[in-house]
């Protein structure tokens, strides 16, 4: 397939970026040391793991972000609707703060929505959510030009199931960082 | 994918008469002597924009025609020979052609056909000369015979002729020349004559449909963009995967594909060039681009942009050039369908809270909400007849119904858990739709009568969705 028109809108930077949010890792984790040591390591199963490995995801990455976030890297919402309640802003402080922490991560927010609707109309309801998500953490000081928008609209469920708690759960928006 | 089925169709229209009710022709010679050179002019063309005569919303009612009992009768030959199809010899090939026509007619529901198996076969000299007795000593109303005759250069000739076995008279016949790949166009012309005859409606089966392939566990759908005919043979992938593609819609000359990709994980539309398969974007933006619509005429495109997460409805010339925005509400305005003339735009819009129907001027001007009916009111899809719009409803399930253009007289045609996207036949008389299966998730494609009563599943090989219907094929 031809694709050769088509242009990539994000900058992709990948190993550099990586490097830099490592190194920006170390020194911010100076200021605020004891949350922000990695998680013990779990009971000694193994003995042939080269020690010299850290242990845990490395400090600024995408799996630390969801290591931290401990589910708040998604937030949900109701039946058609976008709005950010007091549940959300929790969520999305704590992100927030992570991506403070980290100021040259940028960040990529997924909106979805559940199966119960119309499928062009369920992109344009996604793209609603996340950008819900994307207005409250540029509130919180989050500079704008970090985080980006995609809708999957109904396409990409999590839940699987046709009832009232899957819907629930695939009403939401998803924000990863981008390692 | 073979550049055979994308280039310009070797399929000609011949002998176009379709002659009602005059006297036999005289013409008894041998059916291939009758047919003229295939430089004929291809009258089809105009079928769709040609038939807008104060036809109202009103159904084809059980009449007499449909329950006419037809005898379709395997086309004979002239001389067995191999051909280049995939059916096989001409006598093979006589009796694949005559099970694709009874297969249309009896798949919509519009006729109760027999044959071709346990029908006598008529021979070659009898395709002119019906055995009139026979047939009403069978009961038969009428009588569809036909002929396959091989040609040097390896296209076929095929003849097609319908009888009224009471009145033992010619209805109307017709002649088409293909190449050996287009050979199931041939009968679609065939099924399209006879439906046209018998029922007074513009024809419909020698077209073709656009839609999503979808592949795999609900988690990880695999939506492919693909093509087929309009019963689901000679299906053809356009796209590999990689990218999820959705909401596809073809140009009204069928060289183009409008749909949306995730090509580079963002959702764009392209415009797929079907004589070159190549692609390109419609548009240049940093806003997702969705929900793609040609005009009737194929010079316009309609497209909705999202920013800042607010859903606008802008138009472009399909050539290129400036876009205009149509809508402008706080709210999600998404989708649009062109009335046959051009002048107006249906679409959908939650500027009122929850999605309703709307209609504006092709210039955005004057939009007005046509649904009060309660529920929510989505994807509206002009009939190309003009005298109604198909939408999905949505209370609870989600179901297909249709309307007039001044939003009244909802109908429901389904009654399913989820039922969405309309796509009308290009003579306006059946509506195509998807299907969602509860939990799993797999998705078909349905054809839907006017009635409601002649549900069918589309045959397909993988689960399919979001179809658009072309027009008669050109």
């Amino acid at each position: 397939m031809p694709s050769s028109l088509s242009i990539s809108r994000h900058t992709r930077t990948g190993a550099t970026m990586l490097l830099v949010a490592g190194a920006l890792a170390v020194s911010a984790c100076k200021t605020s040391a004891p949350q922000e040591l990695p998680p013990e390591p779990g009971p000694a199963t193994t003995t042939t793991t080269a020690p010299t490995q850290p242990l845990g995801p490395v400090a600024g990455s995408q799996a630390d972000f969801v290591a931290k976030m401990m589910g708040a890297d998604t937030i949900y919402f109701d039946t058609d609707k976008y709005d950010i309640d007091s549940m959300d802003q929790q969520a999305l402080a704590k992100q927030a703060q992570w991506l403070m922490q980290y100021p040259n991560k940028r960040a990529t927010i997924e909106g979805h929505a559940d199966e119960r609707g119309t499928r062009e109309y369920n992109l344009a309801l996604g793209e609603r959510r996340a950008n819900a998500a994307k207005n409250y953490l540029v509130s919180l000081g989050v500079d704008a030009s970090r985080l980006g928008t995609i809708s999957y609209g109904k396409e990409r469920p999590v839940a699987l199931g046709s009832n009232e708690q899957a819907w629930a759960q695939n009403r939401r928006a998803v924000t990863v960082t981008i390692d | 994918m073979t550049a055979r089925s994308k280039t310009a169709l070797s399929l000609s229209l011949a002998l176009a008469f379709a002659l009602a009710g005059a006297a036999p022709l005289a013409a008894q010679a041998q059916p291939a002597d009758a047919m003229p050179s295939p430089d004929a002019t291809v009258e089809a063309e105009q079928g769709l924009e040609a038939d807008d005569g104060g036809l109202t919303g009103s159904v084809s009612a059980d009449g007499a025609w449909q329950d006419l009992g037809i005898a379709i009768t395997t086309f004979a030959t002239d001389a067995d020979v191999p051909t280049s199809t995939n059916a096989g010899s001409t006598a093979a090939l006589g009796r694949a052609l005559s099970t694709v026509i009874a297969a249309d007619l009896k798949n919509n529901g519009l006729f109760k056909p027999s044959g071709p198996v346990g029908l006598p076969q008529p021979s070659f000299g009898e395709v002119q000369a019906p055995n009139y007795p026979i047939w009403t000593y069978r009961s038969a109303d009428m009588l569809v015979q036909g002929y396959v005759h091989a040609n040097p250069g390896g296209d076929l000739t095929v003849g097609c002729y319908l009888y009224d076995v009471a009145l033992k008279q010619q209805l109307a016949k017709a002649g088409w020349q293909v190449g050996p790949a287009d050979w199931r166009r041939a009968a679609h012309k065939c099924a399209d004559m006879v439906y046209s005859r018998l029922s007074g409606e513009s024809p419909f089966f020698d077209s073709r449909i656009a839609y999503i392939a979808e592949t795999g566990p609900k988690s990880h759908r695999m939506k492919r963009l693909a093509v087929m005919d309009s019963d689901g043979a000679n299906m053809r992938y356009l796209t590999s995967g990689q990218a999820t593609a959705l909401t596809p819609r073809y140009s009204p000359d069928y060289s183009k594909i409008l749909y949306l990709s995730y090509l580079n994980g963002e959702p764009s539309i392209y415009v797929y060039d079907l004589r070159t398969d190549t692609q390109k974007l419609l548009v240049r933006s940093r806003n997702s681009t969705f929900a793609p619509r040609w005009s009737p005429d194929g010079k316009w495109v309609l497209y909705s942009m999202a920013i800042a997460g607010n859903t606008d409805i802008y138009k472009i010339p399909a050539s290129g050039g400036e876009p205009q925005k149509l809508t402008d509400s706080p709210g999600i305005d998404i989708g649009g369908s062109f009335s046959p003339d051009g002048r107006k735009i249906v679409f959908e819009s939650d500027r009122s809270g929850t999605q309703q129907i709307y209609v504006m001027n092709a210039d955005g001007s004057q939009q007005q909400r046509i649904t009060f009916f309660g529920g929510r009111s989505a994807t509206p899809e002009w009939s190309p007849r003009g005298d109604q719009i198909a939408f999905t409803h949505i209370a609870g399930d989600l179901r297909i119904a249709v309307m007039t253009p001044n939003g009244r007289n909802m109908r429901y045609l389904t009654n399913s858990w989820q039922d969405e996207a309309p796509t009308w036949s290009p003579n306006g008389r059946i509506v195509q739709f998807f299907r969602t299966e509860k939990n799993s998730g797999v998705a078909s494609i349905w054809q839907v009568d006017l009635t409601g009563r002649n549900e069918r599943k589309l045959p397909t090989p993988v689960g399919a969705s979001d179809p658009a219907w072309g027009p008669i094929r050109p």
